[in-house]
């Protein structure tokens, strides 16, 4: 990737976290930590590498991304919003009982959003059931799958993870964003589920690593993914809880918390908005 | 009164029959279908059948994943694990963005027989009302089973089809019509409404012959559709008649009985006695004998239409 598209695609990251925070304030609620750390995921399939159109959000050759680690629902709007979804602006009324963009994600009322989700371990099933059908359809559509590490707790996850193996799913890709934390603590404190590569390995799957924060890394990542044959990928992506604004990083306290106007400030001047 | 069979043996044959006629529909499975019948289905279409393993909440997600992507899938499993393991990936995957799935249940109530308690799923009507837009089909034969699946077909929206194990007698014939969400009047009667759903539709029409020879006139209900109810044809025969009997295999508690009482409170206040498992497990057993044995047969089914009678001002 060259150094201009580089710099093009920090902007996009940039905006769509200043886009998760101003959300997240706006609610007084919701969940930053991980909707930043999946920012440069987020921008990179909406900006690079998935067949989409914002005009046509129902299009059935379209690829698919299910945020399965659906509390992260901040992100992935503001990537839609920023990709031309909806008005950006539409971001504040996050959490709003008058609002579209619910808590957690809801296909039915917003537009580009194809699955609903927020209950863990769910979206990465209806992933490998939108990847079947591709295959019975034999059409060239791919499937994205984000997952949390806390979330690959869920027993369900492994189920996923069987199948998709089990069936050859190599349209379909998670990317495990691995930073570490999760709501009561860090992964070796609460209940560690690592190592993930040994296990999406033993269930039939293409390991793929990388940083989750630079571009060139996630281009080599996802080619990788898209030109293995005959296995599922997961990507597993190494990022910082909270990346982007100081005072959240690396903690597990901004999981699910919103800054008050005074941390706003200092989130916003993090971002260069001021 | 024709040949016996199971309400799962005729869902096994009518996905077969109408996979040729809806080329998308595929149907999943939990490792059960030798026992669900869809191993019907999987001889002649096997590659629209997908074996998901015993790992029945995956499964229900890979269904969604389906009918987002335009096909009609069938996840089948036991009642227990269709609508108990699985309540939340229903609940939150395909009642919550409404899709369209169907969810093939089989095994539900206590004629799965000699498995028990742990098999025997007396609660999934009531865990599958509680969830906004979910159709609940619980067919009383054969005849039934196999409309009941071509209407959950050509639905839009998550369904739940609610089969049985035991062998049953087939009450309808070829001339029989089937509109989901409409009850249909078996037989007329002026005492007590028998409102039943399921295989407990052959007792109570049973129970309305015993009633006859004590000089009671009862009609019956088949309420095949659990949700959404017919309430206006349940109100009218509740109004017509002035005191009901709901029977259902399945617990008192959140059915059949739960829905009719509900519906009644409101609309047309009436003395409703419900005939169905107590609050209690299920237990091991031959079929039949359990249907006795939980008071499902039609002697009980009589023995509460005469209480509700009673209970009439």
């Amino acid at each position: 990737m060259d150094k201009q598209r580089q710099t093009e695609l920090a902007e996009i990251a940039r905006k769509i976290r200043v886009g998760i925070v101003e959300a997240v304030h706006s609610a007084s609620s919701g969940h930053p930590g991980g909707s930043l750390s999946i920012a440069d995921i987020l921008t990179y399939l909406y900006f690079e590498e998935m067949n989409i159109d914002p005009e046509k959000p129902d299009d059935p050759a379209r690829d698919r991304l299910v945020l399965s680690k659906g509390h992260c629902a901040p992100g992935l709007y503001s990537a839609l919003a920023n990709r031309g979804y909806f008005p950006v602006e539409d971001l504040k009324t996050f959490r709003k009982t008058s609002s579209y963009l619910q808590g957690h994600p809801d296909m039915k009322h917003t537009p580009g959003v194809d699955m609903t989700s927020g209950s863990l371990g769910q979206g990465v099933s209806v992933a490998a059931g939108m990847a079947l059908a591709a295959k019975i359809d034999q059409a060239d559509r791919r499937i994205y799958a984000i997952m949390g590490d806390g979330e690959s707790e869920e027993g369900q996850v492994w189920e996923a993870a069987m199948f998709a193996g089990h069936y050859k799913l190599d349209n379909l890709c998670f990317i495990l964003d691995l930073n570490g934390l999760q709501i009561d603590g860090s992964l070796d404190q609460v209940c560690d589920p690592r190592p993930h590569d040994e296990k999406f390995r033993a269930f039939g799957w293409n390991v793929i690593e990388c940083s989750a924060h630079d571009f060139n890394q996630l281009e080599k990542a996802f080619a990788a993914a898209r030109a293995y044959k005959g296995k599922p990928s997961v990507i597993i992506a190494h990022s910082t809880k909270g990346k982007g604004v100081s005072f959240m990083e690396n903690s597990c306290d901004w999981h699910g918390k919103a800054p008050n106007d005074e941390e706003f400030e200092i989130a916003m001047r993090d971002l260069g908005e001021r | 009164m024709a040949d016996k069979i199971a309400t799962r043996e005729a869902y096994g044959k009518a996905l077969a029959e109408f996979g040729a006629k809806y080329e998308n529909l595929v149907v999943l499975d939990a490792d059960l279908a030798a026992a669900t019948k869809t191993g019907t289905f999987k001889k002649a279409f096997p590659e629209r059948f997908f074996d998901c393993g015993i790992a029945e909440n995956n499964m229900i997600g890979v269904a969604v994943g389906l009918a987002l992507s335009g096909k009609i899938p069938f996840a089948s499993s036991f009642a227990m694990f269709a609508a108990g393991r699985s309540f939340e990936q229903v609940r939150n995957s395909i009642g919550y963005p409404h899709v369209n799935v169907k969810i093939g249940a089989t095994h539900a109530g206590i004629t799965v027989g000699e498995d028990g308690a742990t098999h025997q799923c007396n609660e999934d009507i009531a865990l599958m009302r509680t969830i906004p837009g979910m159709t609940i089909l619980n067919p009383a034969d054969a005849v039934e089973a196999r409309l009941a699946v071509e209407a959950a077909i050509n639905m839009q929206g998550p369904c739940y089809l609610r089969f049985g194990r035991m062998a049953v007698s087939t009450l309808f014939d070829d001339s029989y019509k089937f509109e989901i969400g409409k009850g249909v009047k078996l037989a007329e009667g002026k005492d007590v409404a028998l409102i039943a759903t399921g295989i407990e539709v052959e007792q109570a029409l049973a129970a309305r012959e015993l009633l006859a020879a004590d000089g009671i006139s009862a009609s019956v209900v088949n309420i095949h559709t659990i949700k959404p109810l017919d309430e206006d044809l349940i109100a009218a025969e509740a109004q017509a008649c002035g005191a009901v009997v709901t029977c259902e295999e399945h617990s008192i508690i959140g059915g059949l009985g739960g829905a009719v009482a509900e519906c009644l409170s409101a609309k047309c206040p009436t003395p409703v006695l419900r005939v169905g498992v107590e609050d209690v497990f299920g237990r091991s057993g031959p079929a039949k004998e359990l249907v006795s044995y939980f008071g499902l047969d039609a002697a009980s089914i009589a023995a509460k239409a005469k209480a509700a009678i009673a209970l009439k001002k």
